[in-house]
């Protein structure tokens, strides 16, 4: 079976402006793919693109083998969106919505099992404009879900969500991926694509700069495991002159970066003999939030150019 | 064009939309507030013209011949009153008129008989009140058309030309009975025209039809439960309007089938028309002026307010380049001249054409998506 989603070369400009600068990436069948960035990144016109809704410019666009943009209507009965900012009619409660998308798509509806599992059963008969932003959210998510999509595009589906909320929406994006369907996510949350994602795509000013599985993105762009410690600048100093590893101090914490494990046996060797007092001894590793945050940093720095990663 | 998404979308926009006080007020309540507003204020000059007569002639037959052939006109009610002043009573007669606050006045000089049996010249005065035109008009013409007919017998000449009374003539028209099918006309425009502005700008505003092109909802199907719905709210509206006119105005309209096509094809090309406006604006703002001018004119020149046969040849003219005029003539030649000619033939035949150009144009104009 093909790519759910395969785009080569893909250009978009706004007159002047190169929103997105030609960009490749494909996400196989069955995977949850996070498509992450700075605002005004372009993901949200990338995925505008990919659901049909904007024209490109350049390049290449599949969405299950068909061109979104000329072949709109057939997609449309195969794939789920929620936009970023979902809206809807004032004074049409969710239930009335879900049953109304269910009519467009000639699809039966299982409403009251389709806003359970959005966790909006109790706002069923509400009417719209009385929904909060979350809520709102999660009808958008309903909706997306009526024509049993085999690709959902959710663009910042927890953007506004209390952690609960969120948390319910990550269980919606699970059981779609153990259904087999193809979820393209955009997030601000990292930990949210660290979870979730099979793979990720870190695009920054229209251009890809990291790609791949978060544990490869992780060990490719992160920093090496460290040991911290809390203890005084005095104590640093002895760790630098006994140790061969690097140490770096700020504000009484202390950091260590260790290569293999018996490293760890030889800092806490070194402390010890020291004997100058320190506490809350603890490992920490780089987050998907870590590797993020530094990579878009150096970009913005100009350190460091975008690479068409695999 | 598949009539179970049709009827979806239209469930969806009716709910929305009666679930909206404000819009429901507007659409219901306000052309009813309209014809009420314009049926107490035009009601005074409403039935046959009343006349005040001074008989000077004694009550002579020939006078009373002639003021019993003016009642039977229908246009207008002879009222004979007693002579004011004496013989003489022309100027204080006017000014009785004026005193009593009764608009029209007639009076047969003394010496009409006579005047009639010898073939010598008699001049009847009819009073005209400026403030009461249509009024005065009617009483004037009646006056002339009998005073004619009399004028012919006297010289023993056989009438070249007659009137015969057929449906038009036979009824005199009062202007409730215009306002009736003008005010619909009026709602027929502003209801939809106004509210697709509207939403052609807020749905583009609110995504909402970015979101409804990822359904397999068409354009067409869109834009027709918009239709219908229209159809529906000008129907309910109408036959409040004709009721409140007939009942609480005694307008003269007889609701009649052929009315129908023209409370479809109206709402048919203004919602149509609204759509347009709204999509070739770019913004909200130059969205409502757009709605605005085109709304304009044809709200006060199409015969909503006042029946076109009564304007200068010049408005006539313009009134004639709106499609409104077209709804407002053919729904007068059915429920007030009850006439199936070819004026209404016509009539039904523009606002076809117009209504089929209209949404073909609308669906090409109006975007789902960014181009
Ligand atoms: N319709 C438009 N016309 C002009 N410029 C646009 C348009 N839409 C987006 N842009 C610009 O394109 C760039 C990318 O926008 P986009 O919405 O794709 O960003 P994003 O990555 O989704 O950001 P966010 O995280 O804030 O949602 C931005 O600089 C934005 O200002
Ligand atoms: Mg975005």
């Amino acid at each position: 079976m093909g790519d759910a989603v395969r785009v080569q070369g893909l250009t978009k400009s706004y007159g002047e402006l190169n929103a997105v600068g030609g960009i490749d990436f494909s996400v196989p069948p069955g995977r949850v793919f996070a498509f992450l960035g700075p605002n005004g990144a372009g993901k949200t016109t990338t995925v505008e693109i990919l659901e049909g809704l904007r024209k490109r410019t350049k390049g290449e666009v599949e969405v299950l083998g068909l061109d979104p943009w000329t072949q709109g209507r057939a997609l449309h009965h195969r794939i789920g969106v929620i936009p970023q900012e979902f809206r809807f009619f004032d004074k049409i409660t969710p239930a009335e919505s879900v049953q109304y998308y269910a009519r467009l798509f000639e699809k039966p509806a299982d409403v009251e099992a389709l806003l359970a599992r959005v966790e909006l059963s109790d706002k069923a008969n509400a009417r719209f404009d009385t929904l909060s932003g979350g809520q709102k959210q999660k009808l958008g998510l309903a909706l997306a879900l009526v024509n049993d999509p085999e690709v959902c595009f959710l663009d910042e589906p927890t953007t506004g969500l209390d952690p609960h909320a969120r948390r319910a929406i990550w269980e919606v994006i699970r059981m779609l991926k153990a259904d087999h369907r193809t979820v393209f996510l955009t997030t601000h949350y990292l930990e949210e694509a660290q979870l979730l994602a099979d793979q990720v795509a870190i695009i920054h000013q229209g251009r890809i700069i990291a790609s791949g599985p978060p544990d490869a993105i992780i060990r490719q762009y992160g920093r090496r495991e460290r040991l911290v410690v809390q203890g005084s600048s005095a104590l640093a100093e002895k760790l630098r002159a006994s140790l061969d590893l690097p140490v770096r101090a700020q504000d009484g914490r202390i950091e260590i970066a260790f290569r293999e494990k018996a490293d760890i046996f030889r800092v806490l060797d070194a402390i010890e003999k020291s004997g100058l007092p320190w506490s809350g001894f603890a490992t920490q590793s780089d987050t998907l939030e870590d590797v993020f945050v530094s990579l878009v940093g150096k970009m913005d720095e100009g350190v460091l150019k975008p690479a068409g990663v695999a | 064009m598949n009539p179970k998404r049709i009827s979806a979308d239209f469930q969806v926009f009716a709910k929305n939309y009666v679930r909206n006080p404000v819009a429901l007020f507007f659409s219901l309540i306000f052309p009813l507030i309209l014809i009420g507003m314009f049926g107490f204020i035009f009601s005074g000059s409403s039935g046959p013209v009343t006349v005040y007569t001074e008989n000077l002639d004694h009550n002579s037959n020939v006078s009373r011949a002639f003021l019993s052939a003016l009642n039977t006109s229908n246009a207008v009610r002879i009222s004979v009153v007693p002579p004011v002043t004496g013989g003489n009573g022309t100027a204080a007669f006017g000014s009785w008129l004026a005193s009593n606050g009764d608009t029209v006045g007639l009076v047969i000089p003394d010496g009409f008989a006579r005047a009639y049996q010898t073939g010598n010249s008699t001049t009847l005065t009819v009073y005209t009140d400026p403030q009461d035109a249509s009024g005065s008009g009617i009483a004037l013409g009646a006056v002339s058309g009998v005073a004619n007919g009399f004028n012919l017998q006297a010289a023993h000449g056989r009438p070249i030309v007659t009137a015969t009374t057929a449906n038009v003539g036979s009824q005199v028209f009062k202007y409730i009975d215009y306002l009736v099918p003008g005010l619909i006309g009026f709602t027929i425009l502003t209801s939809p025209m106004f509210a697709m502005v509207d939403i052609s700008s807020s749905y583009r505003k609110d995504h909402i039809f970015r979101e409804l092109s990822l359904t397999p909802l068409t354009k067409g199907e869109w834009l027709t439960a918009k239709i219908l719905w229209y159809i529906l709210l000008t129907i309910v509206t109408a036959l409040l309007m004709l009721a409140v006119g007939t009942l609480a105005f005694g307008a003269h309209v007889g609701l009649t089938v052929e009315v129908l096509p023209f409370f479809i094809l109206g709402p048919f090309f203004f919602v149509s028309l609204g759509m347009i406006a709204g999509s070739v604006a770019k913004t909200p703002e130059s969205a409502a002026v757009i709605g605005n001018v085109v709304t304009f004119p044809m709200m006060f020149l199409s015969g909503t307010f006042f029946p076109v046969s009564g304007f200068p040849p010049f408005l006539q003219t313009i009134a004639h380049a709106l499609p409104l005029y077209y709804v407002i003539d053919g729904m007068n030649q059915a429920i007030l001249f009850h006439n199936y000619g070819a004026t209404f033939v016509a009539d039904l035949l523009v606002i076809l054409a117009l209504c089929i150009v209209a949404f073909v144009g609308a669906i090409l104009l109006f975007k789902w998506r960014d181009e």
